[in-house]
């Protein structure tokens, strides 16, 4: 997949306002094919790690129940133009994806 | 053998796939980073799998260890009174409790309740914002964790049409 993570920081004051999207199906394990009939299986975003300067300052675990295509809105204090924000997450079926950006 | 043990191999073995993403704008920056490996690999810190597979909500509130929480205030749950689509409710919480250390978001009548944990550090300001689904109409249920004490707020929901995909 070309692109499974958007992020945008924006710089407020000393707080950096951080908003992550994140392209993954969540599938609940509930849902059945249209076509075959079959149950599409568990498929969802279980741990999220965010870090400031690679300091770890989030750290989340999922369930299938948060909706598809992850949104996530976080403030990060002490923030500062420069600073490297990172994301990182971790499917159920261990594939991950991470993205970084610099605060302007 | 079912899909939860199957998975529970799978974090053990820590079978790993990174996914590259490309760089679109300077706004969005995407890199594979290598630079950055979290020290921990991550699925092998928590999950906490009892509270997560609980279907009873007395269940999953003892498995994060919040049966005792207090209602409070002072956290902030802004969700729709109406929800459309139950696969897609916003829920945003700013917690003024001193010392947040933890946001819990549950879903009352999920089958099973707890959608999602966030620890967070002193360098975080303790809001969150985020979209969950709800299979029916029901409380959502915040519970904040402060210097090891847990806080409550809840509100109602109405979901029009349930998201859980059943």
């Amino acid at each position: 997949m070309a692109d499974s993570m958007k992020i945008r920081a924006q710089l407020q004051g000393n707080v950096a306002d951080v908003k992550v999207l994140m392209l993954h199906p969540m599938e609940t394990g509930l849902r059945k094919d249209p076509i075959t009939g079959d149950i599409i299986p568990l498929h969802f975003i279980q741990r999220v790690v965010a870090s400031h300067n690679g300091k770890t300052v989030l750290d989340a675990q999922w369930s299938q129940a948060v909706s598809k295509n992850p949104f996530v809105n976080f403030r990060i204090r002490s923030a500062k133009t420069g600073d490297k924000v990172a994301v990182r997450w971790e499917d159920n079926k261990g594939e991950t994806a991470s993205i970084e950006t610099t605060l302007n | 053998m079912n899909a939860r043990s199957t998975q529970s191999i799978r974090r053990i073995l820590l079978r790993r796939k990174f996914l590259c993403a490309l760089a679109l704008s300077s706004t969005y920056v995407a890199t594979f980073a290598a630079g950055w490996l979290h020290p921990v690999r991550l699925l092998a810190a928590q999950w906490n799998e009892a509270a997560f597979d609980a279907r009873a909500l007395g269940d999953a509130l003892k498995y994060i260890g919040a049966t005792a929480a207090i209602e409070s205030d002072q956290i902030q749950l802004k969700a729709p009174e109406i929800a459309e689509n139950g696969a897609i409710v916003p829920v945003e919480i700013v917690s003024r409790i001193p010392a947040t250390q933890s946001i819990y978001i549950i879903a009352d009548k999920n089958p099973q309740p707890l959608v999602a944990i966030f620890d967070i550090t002193g360098d975080m300001e303790p809001f969150i914002s985020t979209r969950i689904k709800m299979g029916e109409s029901s409380k959502v249920r915040v519970l904040v964790k402060a210097a090891g004490k847990f806080y409550v707020a809840t509100q109602e929901v109405k979901v029009t049409i349930g998201g859980c995909g059943g």
